[in-house]
């Protein structure tokens, strides 16, 4: 009886018992790094939008309060997108030539929606509420990023679970005071520092570290 | 016979590639349902093929009154009194009442108005028309009510802040106009005797007062 197997063979399973191991971490790390990375999280991937609407010049530049556009953020659990009325409070009297802004002007003339593209989205099964982060001295770049320096708006988080949790099992790392929530340039203090201010402000403001699933899922 | 034997192997490697690909690939897409993600219901501002218009948010009925937005009391939600604009408050005025209507002109009336209501904001230098100063004799004698007035219809090319705005933090920031008003035209008589020699002193001791302001 001839041998079943070649010679050559040999070297495939010498190779394949070290090879499993690496093929195993390498598809591990693979996968990983995908599901990190900018093509799968959206993360910091500026989206095309209907007009090229800038926060860096609005909110960076002009200065205007992040509330004067998404009014319902202290209230309700959507921060709001701004009618087109508010764009036209200024643009009805400034840029009014401008070719950029048509898409603004014929929504409001023909009572249309202007056909915004979300940046931050989170699966229907997640019930995030704005008000009571803001509330609680969470700054709207804690999770949004530099906003005031995007020209066109990008996700700053992956906003994964694991994302959400970072924050909600040590709060005292990222909470600031209540008055510099909506500073669009808030510097937090050194890591110390921040741990003592944080630890304070959480007994102040009461927060509850909640981690448990209904917390967010319902 | 060897060459056979190559062959059956790669056969046999071919099909366990094989069939360890499509069950990954079955297991894998199983994973991949998103009907929890994607949930038959409407998120706020959600477009939808279902109504002409595109928006899955509908007008309510003319004429529609919510629970509790029956708007009977004439001061409160039109700012007049008999026809008239009505020169008191509906609601008696507290310090907390200033201090948000602070906070709500520093967010929705800067931008044109400026701090301090000048009329010199940051729209107004980018060439929005400028506003009357709030300081001119004019303005100061208006009653409060023609300011929620403006505030809740629109004035000239100011649109108006009723949708933006609620109710009740209109008339707070019509009594801070009131307040930057009596700032902007107050004279040493109106320092308490006790704040009255904090002027006098050094500019050290005010940087540090203005410093205590900004961070408030």
């Amino acid at each position: 009886m001839s041998q079943i197997f070649h010679r050559s063979t040999n070297l495939v399973s010498r190779v394949s018992i070290y090879g499993a191991v690496l093929i195993i971490g390498a598809l591990g790390y693979a996968l990983y790094a995908i599901a990190m990375s900018p093509w799968y999280t959206d993360q910091n991937v500026k989206r095309q939008q209907p007009v090229p609407f800038s926060h860096r010049h609005h909110a960076g530049e002009l200065g205007i309060d992040c509330r004067y556009c998404h009014t319902s953020v202290e209230k309700s659990s959507f921060a709001g997108v701004p009618p087109t009325q508010t764009c036209m409070t200024c643009h009805s009297q400034i840029w009014t030539n401008s070719s950029m802004l048509e898409p603004v002007r014929a929504s409001y003339r023909d009572d249309t929606s202007l056909p915004w593209v979300r940046v931050n989205a989170l699966p229907d099964f997640v019930y995030f509420d704005h008000s009571i982060h803001v509330s609680k001295g969470v700054g709207c770049t804690t999770c949004h990023g530099q906003v005031a320096e995007m020209a066109l708006t990008e996700r700053a988080g992956t906003l994964y679970m694991s994302w959400c949790l970072n924050c909600h099992r040590q709060p005292e790392k990222f909470v600031r005071d209540k008055s510099e929530v909506f500073n669009p340039y808030y510097e937090s203090p050194s890591a110390a520092k921040q741990l003592e201010l944080g630890r304070k402000l959480v007994k102040e403001y009461k927060i509850q570290s909640y981690q448990h699933c209904s917390t967010c899922h319902r | 016979m060897k060459l056979k034997i190559d062959l059956n192997l790669g056969g046999f490697v071919r099909r366990g590639l094989g069939v360890a690909c499509l069950s990954a690939l079955a297991m894998l897409s199983a994973g991949c349902r998103l009907d929890m993600h994607l949930q038959p219901k409407y998120l706020p501002y959600e477009s939808t093929d279902f109504f002409a218009d595109g928006r899955s948010e509908r007008q309510p009925v003319p004429g529609t009154v919510a629970r509790g937005q029956l708007r009977v009391d004439e001061l409160m939600f039109t700012g007049r009194e008999n026809g008239v604009a009505a020169s008191t408050f509906p609601f008696p005025i507290t310090r907390a009442d200033l201090e948000r209507g602070r906070e709500r002109y520093n967010i929705y009336c800067t931008p044109c108005h400026d701090y301090t209501g000048s009329g010199r904001g940051m729209i107004v230098q980018r060439g929005f028309p400028q506003p009357p100063s709030y300081h001119i004799q004019r303005l100061r004698d208006a009653p409060v009510g023609h300011f929620f007035e403006v505030m809740t219809n629109g004035f000239g090319a100011m649109y108006s802040y009723a949708a933006r705005i609620d109710t009740a933090d209109r008339w707070r920031i019509a009594a801070y106009i009131r307040v930057l008003q009596l700032s902007e035209n107050a004279t040493i008589q109106d320092v308490p005797d006790s704040e009255r020699q904090k002027l006098s002193q050094p500019v050290a001791s005010q940087s540090a007062g203005k410093q205590a302001r900004e961070s408030q």
